[in-house]
């Protein structure tokens, strides 16, 4: 720990040269480092944690069955015999159904982004590398993708797979391939550039030893925020999908399908009506935050 | 300040001068480590129906081995494509490289691969050249561990070649290249090219983005790594000074041709070619006494895509005329010392220029 100031009994050579004020750390060390002391980040993450155990761990929480339903005790104010947050239009349990639909959101938030980094990632960091007719070849191509606006692409590939959760996720890894592979192609066209990479070259190494011990750390940055940044749209679009009836089907409990469902009563019950949405929009600020926090932490040049 | 660590280095230059021949010789003393026949690299240019920039256009020249040879010439001029060509980073339309005897990418040669095991480059721009999310250690560790050195005595090799280089590997290993000054990060440029043992390194401008004092220190540097580790160097500047200091050898290039080539000596106080000339006269002298007596140079280099015909620097050469119009001089020897050439015809008496000489002046 004390290790700071001198240099015991340095080589004279090098007496020209201050000594370090700082411990020299690894990077992950001083990524660590950063984010202990951005008070911001440990916040909103140690929300999005709180939000990912308890949708985890929904069948423990829950005070009710989330598929019981109730004819008298429909549509009821927060507080309304032992329901905390109140009920639904079939008398379902408000907190019950919110930490289970959190499972099915977090899942169609997550998992999507996952599988698009990987295969966007690798495609944009193929075209930047390769250049020429490789990179103009499948940028071409995801920009076919984008001439569609990205909710209404996930809306047509639900609906011509059929709603479900497999296809909405299948219809949102599509939609993110694109702006992923792009962030990663910009990412690797700028750095291919440079002469580091012409300097490995010169030592003779092969295009897979540049690119992953060259490329790879510079784009991986970039892309891994741009990622979490998606997250908070992917919870969105897929309640969109829910929303409109192409997500999960009822009685399956999802942030998106609740508020659907929900709307039609915002006159008698507003503040229960409104949850779903507030779950929503705490989850993908959250995420947001987090992920600016983690850029921060990430960048060595700070 | 540096001294201490200079006197060190050349103790052990001097101690190392007396090895005689590199293990990894074929060809014996007298054979050039590198020779270099009509080099040509034309890039294509859109929109130009077919024209390209001719940015090295048949350069010949000759290594030797243990030498410096600086290469000299406006910016433009194909210098740094010439150090890239020499490496197979860009490849040549045509031309021949002979590596120590062994001709480079050909049937019966050596590989693009065994030539970058003899041969590095340390490049202009210091921080780009560096991989930002590199430690630099790593980066200095990278070379020798791509050519199958394990990766912890790769390590060691890093270590070694940092502190050779005058940075401490416990406090500067360590570091992100954007921790580091230009001249640090130049240093660990110098350590990484030297890291995989080549026997011959190209430097690209090595010293033109530090400032004066710093350019000094690296100068020197170099000076004490090459005779410590029998080093031979194709230095590239457009800086005079530091060519003269720093060569054994002058080239001096102008819009992708050779057009002065000889002892380094030679070509400061008697330069032959208008063009050496006109570039020496453009510097200013220290002595308000010694006036350069020649026209200094005017404009900017021809267009590469549509150089002048015949001699290319007839168009701002206040000796030009119809013949320099006509046809492209080719390097001849001045006064029958070969070691000495410039490409110009009034250097040719068969020319027809009418001011040409045997080449005495």
């Amino acid at each position: 720990m004390s290790q700071t100031a001198t240099l015991p009994a340095s080589p004279d050579t090098f007496e020209d040269q201050a000594a370090p004020e700082t411990k020299i750390r690894s990077y992950w060390q001083s990524v660590g480092y950063r984010l202990r002391h951005d008070k911001m980040t440990i916040f909103f993450g140690s929300i999005v944690i709180l939000i990912v155990l308890a949708a985890i761990f929904a069948p423990l929480l829950a005070p009710f069955d989330p598929y019981k339903e109730s004819i008298i005790g429909r549509l009821k104010p927060m507080g309304w015999r032992n329901h905390t947050l109140g009920t639904d239009e079939l008398g379902r349990d408000m907190l019950t159904r919110l930490l289970y639909g959190g499972r099915v959101s977090l899942l169609m938030g997550i998992v999507p982004v996952i599988f698009a980094t990987c295969v966007g990632g690798m495609l944009g960091v193929i075209a930047g590398f390769m250049g020429g007719r490789v990179n103009t070849g499948i940028m071409r191509t995801m920009d076919v993708f984008y001439a569609f606006p990205s909710v209404l692409l996930a809306v047509a590939i639900s609906g011509a797979m059929g709603g479900g959760m497999l296809n909405g996720m299948l219809a949102l890894t599509l939609v993110f391939i694109p702006p992923m592979c792009r962030v990663a192609e910009t990412a690797t066209t700028q750095v291919r550039s440079l002469d580091f990479i012409e300097a490995a070259r010169a030592t003779g190494a092969g295009t897979f030893i540049i690119v992953r011990h060259h490329v790879l750390g510079n784009v991986l940055g970039p892309v891994f925020i741009y990622a979490s940044s998606l997250v908070s749209v992917s919870i969105l679009l897929a309640s969109g999908l829910s929303f409109l009836g192409l997500g999960v089907r009822p009685p399956t409990a999802d942030w998106g399908l609740m508020l659907s469902t929900l709307r039609q009563s915002i006159y008698v019950v507003p503040v229960v009506c409104a949850l779903p949405g507030l779950a929503i929009f705490v989850t993908s600020i959250c995420f947001n935050l987090v992920s600016d926090g983690l850029r921060a932490a990430m960048d060595v040049r700070m | 300040m540096l001294d201490s660590q200079m006197e060190a280095l050349t103790d052990m230059a001097t101690a190392s001068a007396t090895v005689e021949l590199d293990p990894r010789d074929r060809g014996g003393a007298q054979q050039p480590l590198l020779i270099v026949r009509d080099l040509l690299k034309h890039f294509p240019v859109k929109g130009t129906g077919g024209k390209s920039v001719q940015a090295v256009d048949g350069v010949s020249f000759e290594v030797q081995k243990g030498e410096t040879l600086g290469i000299v010439g406006e910016s433009g001029c194909g210098k740094s494509t010439l150090a890239r060509l020499l490496l197979h980073l860009i490849r040549p339309d045509s031309g021949e490289l002979v590596f120590d005897g062994d001709p480079v990418d050909a049937p019966r040669g050596i590989t693009v691969s065994a030539l970058r095991r003899q041969v590095q480059m340390v490049f202009q721009d210091s921080y780009s050249s560096l991989n930002p999310r590199m430690p630099v250690r790593d980066s200095v560790a990278f070379g020798p561990f791509v050519q199958d050195t394990p990766k912890l005595q790769a390590r060691e090799i890093a270590r070694d070649m940092l502190a050779k280089v005058g940075l401490n590997p416990d406090q500067f290993g360590p570091r992100y290249p954007h921790e580091l000054s230009g001249g640090q990060k130049q240093r660990v440029n110098i350590a990484r090219a030297l890291a995989t043992n080549p026997r011959m390194v190209i430097l690209d401008e090595p010293v033109s983005a530090l400032d004066k004092s710093v350019e000094a220190q690296v100068l020197n540097l170099l000076r004490a790594l090459k005779r410590q580790f029998n080093l031979t160097y194709v230095f590239i500047s457009h800086d005079l000074m530091v060519v003269r200091y720093i060569s054994d050898r002058v080239l001096v290039m102008y819009l992708g041709r050779v057009v002065e080539l000889g002892p380094s000596e030679k070509i400061f106080s008697a330069p032959q070619h208008p063009y050496t000339r006109a570039l020496l006269a453009s510097q200013p002298s220290m002595d308000p006494a010694r006036r350069m007596e020649e026209p200094p140079i005017t404009g900017d280099p021809p267009n590469p895509i549509d150089p002048p015909s015949g001699c290319r620097f007839r168009t701002r050469c206040s000796f030009a005329e119809a013949v320099c119009e006509a046809s492209s001089p080719g390097l001849a020897s001045i006064g029958g010392d070969t070691a000495h050439v410039a490409a110009c015809h009034m250097l040719d008496r068969a020319s027809g220029h009418s001011l040409a000489t045997a080449g005495s002046a």
